[in-house]
């Protein structure tokens, strides 16, 4: 039989109906007398609501806070000592504190329809003074987000691993100023939402477009007081997540509670013009670092301040300080050195409210202590390889627990950079830098290396104190009566394959064929409680669920086995699919036909358990695991337009036990495709009125076919000591460390000329500006 | 962002397009819609009846006629793309179609739509403007011929009466020596351009032409661009003076930053590398 379980390179189950057409999105769905609904949403980033006019003729379609009082503000508040909590009414309340914040809710038979009542609604508003920027807001006197917090400062954080010793003992210091631009996340599918009520049932059911369902059925059970057992959250097919539907939505609160209020079911789907307008959500950080180093290039300590543009409000369920927080910890990367000094702003702006994107804060963080390390080899005319090998966890130090104490698992990081060194062979790039390019272009070269702490837990996120916290995850695998096997997981899937993986996963364990298991997802009326798809959790932690339910079931068939071989448990095996007696074998059909439809064929002191389980499962250890990456590009950069050309690259990968590898590369392929965005492209731009400036995305770039390069990716198998398999979380990667390497290539390319970019996307009018300004200087 | 309700007419003929355009001044024709359709779904346009004039016979037809060529206004980019012009030009018009934003848009999207909404970062305002083309336009007075260097008044502004409608594109034949060249950058492949240089040369016949245009700034159109060259042989791009150009945009009129204007200077240099085959 062709390998099926894990290690194997199967098709994706899910692709047969995506690829015919036959996937079912929220924007699918239709219902019996369903209306569409749509926000007046608001022009300015930062006034008084005075009043608003409905006319008295559209009255009955418009719904405004003050309809909605029994509905409860959302509120994401942390543990962490001086986090300052913001409560964001589900429609504006007195304020508003973002364009794209919603005032009002209209309902019509459709969208469009839905849209001119939006035209009719009047707003007045007393405008005041925004705050577009989030250092600006840092400042005393500078406007308040919040008035009653006497400052924007969602939580400010402070360590300090005695950095003064390191200041004392360094040969160089070198500080440097880094900034990536605000994002928005674009999943081709945006959000999107129905909600109906079940008079019979008594129960709200919301079909949406998240990677939560189950948070989200926690959120609106908070938010509209009703028993989560009359609530049922239903993600059918999502068009990608990557962060951006990780979150309990105003929109969602409004709908149900208008399908409540109105009796009719009530759907929202988000078009690119809110996306864009509204949502603008992510990555944004700035950072000032101060490095410390011998002369041979190793670090003595770090010095970090670091802020994160946190927007507006606190968002259910990570709330607004997820990426500070976590960036303090996470700056020293991959590498190992003795001081360290971090301190962290979570910023509040008249922006939308943060939300974690792919990578997390780890594609600010990586940024900034990559172009660090360049910025060091360059002061001291090393080559910025051989600064990293200097500094790297080596293999033999693991498992390590770094200097803000996380654990890594398992790995060869040094390795890996070899291995990406081999791959686009440094010395032949360097030789042909030498020689120059026939066109006029700089070569250039560049790494970037991330470690990404991946499916952590429970004692992690206790620590964090959020609204959500990560327990066991569980699994409920049940053999149907035809031996077949049904997988149900409260976790989503909408891109990572988990139809497919996970059906690997019950191979492995039952020797069921792949195609006799149905994986269900995504359903709070089906699936066991699970916080849901983010962290790069699922293979880890819903894997392991899966695998200990199989094993429990296997266990059950075991014991139903023995009864109809007429020997003990103990002398019955499982393998391949069929349980092994000593006088004889029987298949998991045969035991499951049995037991469901022949139970005359069974003694009566037969286990009555049955052949369904609901297991747990947690890691040995839930810290984490840690995947990591060398990333090596080459890149062809025009002095005069600023065109960049990437010419090869190469990502050496190791992401523990792999599944499918199939998968893994194409979650890497899709996760560096946006890494690119990050690195050239993508940036909303907000003017000092806190408008956003790109409302389509002509405005807003997003990298196409034609922008990504064919990325060779090499992998390592590291397992991970503490996971079933030895697997590790690996969805997000590939998003972290391309903006660095990239800009690192640009940078080596440019070194001639003297010019050094810091600021992600690094835009042809970026390269120009910095050429002109470096020759200037040189000139000067 | 769905459009506001509105009316929909599909007259058969020029003349009946004319009545209807003239019976609703809240009309928008619609050519091709891969402008207007996103402007609609943003509400930038709000027309009382949308008039689609793709089923319009002479629209869509190509004549070559004895100095040249008359190109349908409703002919799309992508029939351009697949060589449904003959007879003018060398493939330079099948050239800059193919690189229209992508087939899909080049699929619906048509010549006179383009040229109508005057968008300086499309292609055929550039790319036209260098070949010196007239357009043909059909107006409650009958039908009347407009340079193309007259028609276009500024970014997204043309000289076209409420009540007009352009019918097609004339493009007079050159000589044997007649050379082109196309150059535009993009942030990204099927984006509007940030700079186009166009230029069109038959120096037997002393017509030399080069167009800078993309973004958001009016196009500028040099009809005797020799002064640009530091050397006299305006057939060599390397005797192009970039600096000379970015300073003569200026001078043009063109509102743009050092950047913008040394950008288009420098496609304009490329445009005329491929037109000598350097």
């Amino acid at each position: 039989m062709k390998k099926q379980g894990v290690g194997a390179r199967l098709v994706r189950k899910e692709d047969d109906r995506y690829m015919r057409g036959r996937g079912e999105f929220v924007g699918d769905i239709r219902r019996s007398g369903m209306k569409d609904a749509a926000f007046v949403r608001s022009p300015v980033a930062h006034a008084r609501v005075v009043s608003i006019n409905i006319p008295d003729d559209i009255r009955e379609s418009v719904v405004t806070v003050a309809d909605m009082a029994a509905v409860k503000p959302i509120t994401a508040v942390t543990s962490l000592p001086g986090f300052k909590p913001s409560s964001q009414s589900v429609l504006a309340e007195g304020k508003v504190r973002h364009v794209g914040e919603m005032i009002a809710l209209c309902i019509a038979p459709t969208r469009a329809e839905a849209e001119d009542l939006v035209a009719q609604v009047e707003v007045q508003f007393e405008e005041l003074s925004p705050v577009h920027d989030m250092l600006q807001a840092r400042e005393n006197g500078s406007p308040l987000v919040h008035e009653e917090w006497g400052d924007n400062i969602f939580l400010e954080t402070l360590v300090d691993y005695d950095m003064a010793e390191a200041e004392r003992e360094a040969a160089v210091k070198v500080t440097r100023e880094f900034s990536t631009a605000r994002q928005c996340m674009s999943p081709i599918e945006g959000r999107g939402a129905i909600a109906e009520w079940d008079h019979r049932l008594e129960q709200l059911t919301v079909h949406s477009s998240t990677q939560m369902p189950h948070i989200v059925r926690s959120g609106l059970s908070e938010c509209l007081g009703l028993d989560h057992g009359q609530i049922r959250v239903v993600a059918p097919d999502v068009g990608g997540g990557f962060g951006y539907k990780g979150i309990l939505l105003p929109e969602e609160v409004c709908l149900a509670w208008a399908a409540m209020h109105f009796g009719h079911p009530v759907r929202w789907l988000e078009d690119r013009r809110e996306n864009l307008t509204a949502s603008a959500n992510c990555r944004e950080h700035h950072y000032v670092i101060t490095a410390y180093a011998d002369k041979e290039g190793k670090l003595l300590g770090l010095d970090a301040e670091a802020t994160v543009d946190s927007g507006a409000y606190s968002s259910y369920p990570f709330a607004a300080c997820l990426e500070a927080a976590q960036v303090a910890s996470i700056l020293p990367g991959v590498y190992d050195f003795p001081h360290y000094r971090c301190h962290t702003f979570s910023a509040s702006t008249n922006k939308p409210p943060i939300l974690p994107y792919r990578g997390v804060a780890r594609t600010g963080v990586c940024f900034a202590m990559e172009l660090m390390i360049d910025a060091v080899a360059r002061e001291l005319d090393l080559e910025p390889t051989d600064v990293r090998l200097k500094n790297l966890v080596r293999p033999e130090q693991m498992p390590f627990d770094n200097i803000t104490q996380k654990h890594f698992d398992s790995g060869d990081y040094p390795e890996a950079l070899r291995r990406a060194i081999d791959a686009i062979d440094l010395n032949a790039q360097r030789k042909r830098q030498k020689k120059g390019e026939p066109d006029g272009r700089l070569i250039g070269v560049g790494f970037a290396m991330y470690c990404e702490q991946a499916a952590h837990g429970t004692s992690v996120y206790a620590g964090w104190g959020i609204p959500m916290v990560p327990g066991h995850e569980q699994a409920n695998a049940r053999l149907t009566p035809d031996g077949g096997l049904e997988l149900r997981i409260g976790a989503h899937s909408h891109g990572q394959g988990l139809e497919t993986t996970l059906s690997q996963v019950g191979y492995e364990v039952l020797g069921i064929p792949h195609d006799k298991i149905k994986v269900v997802h995504g359903d709070t009326a089906y699936t066991p409680y699970s916080t849901g798809t983010w962290g790069s959790r699922c293979m880890v932690m819903s894997g392991g669920a899966v695998a200990e339910a199989c094993d429990q079931l296997a266990d059950r068939a075991r014991s139903i086995a023995a009864k109809m071989l007429q020997c003990k448990r103990e002398d019955v095996t499982l393998k391949d699919g069929r349980a092994h007696g000593p006088s004889g074998e029987l298949t998991i059909e045969q035991i499951a036909r049995v037991w469901y439809r022949r139970p005359q064929d069974l003694p009566d002191d037969v286990d009555p358990a049955g052949l369904e389980v609901t297991a747990g499962y947690k890691p040995e250890r839930d810290t984490g695991t840690f995947s990591y990456a060398a990333h090596a590009t080459v890149a062809a950069v025009d002095t005069s337009t600023g065109e960049v050309e990437l010419l090869d690259y190469v990502i050496v990968e190791d992401g523990g036990v792999l599944v499918n590898p199939m998968i893994v590369d194409g979650q890497i392929y899709g996760g560096a495709a946006q890494g690119i965005g990050t690195a050239l492209y993508e940036e909303m731009i907000f003017d000092s009125e806190a408008q956003p400036l790109a409302s389509t995305l002509s405005d807003y770039l997003l990298p196409g076919p034609t922008e990504v390069p064919a990325f060779r990716v090499f992998h390592m198998e590291t397992p991970s000591p503490y996971t079933r398999f030895g697997v590790k979380g690996i969805g997000e990667g590939g998003a972290i460390a391309p903006p660095a390497a990239i800009t690192n290539a640009i940078n080596d390319a440019l070194r001639g000329v003297g010019a050094e970019l810091t600021m992600s996307p690094v835009t042809p009018r970026r390269i120009v500006e910095a050429v002109a300004a470096a020759r200037k200087g040189a000139a000067a | 962002m769905k459009p506001v309700a509105f009316d929909y007419a599909r007259p058969r003929s020029i003349a009946e397009a004319l009545e209807t355009l003239d019976a609703q001044p809240g009309a928008k024709i619609l050519a091709g819609g891969q402008t207007l359709g996103p402007m609609l779904n943003l509400r930038l346009v709000q027309p009382d009846m949308l008039i689609d004039i793709t089923r319009i016979p002479e629209l869509t037809a190509v004549q070559e006629t004895g100095d040249g060529v008359a190109i349908g206004a409703c002919v799309t980019h992508a029939s351009i793309e697949d060589g449904a012009v003959t007879g003018t030009a060398n493939g330079y018009l099948d050239r800059v179609a193919s690189g229209i934003a992508y087939r899909a848009v080049r699929t619906r999207g048509t010549i006179g739509g383009s040229l109508s909404h005057a968008d300086p970062a499309a292609d055929w305002l550039a790319a036209l403007l260098a070949l010196a083309a007239e357009l043909e336009i059909a107006g409650g007075s009958g039908m009347r011929r407009a340079a193309l260097d007259d028609f276009v008044k500024g970014a997204m502004e043309t000289a076209l009466g409420t009540a007009e409608l352009v019918v097609a594109i004339r493009i007079a034949k050159r000589g044997p020596k007649a050379r082109y060249g196309y150059h535009k950058i993009c942030r990204k492949t099927g984006e509007f351009a940030e700079a186009i240089g166009a230029v069109a040369t038959d120096h037997e016949a002393g017509y030399f032409r080069l167009v800078a245009a993309g973004g958001s700034h009016a196009p500028v159109v040099f009809t005797d661009p020799r002064e640009l060259f530091k050397e006299a042989d305006p057939t060599d791009a390397r005797g192009f003076d970039v600096d000379m150009a970015a300073n003569a945009l200026a001078d043009a009129g063109m509102a743009a930053d050092d950047y913008d204007l040394s950008l288009r200077a420098i496609v304009m240099q490329r445009a005329i590398q491929e037109a000598a085959g350097q």
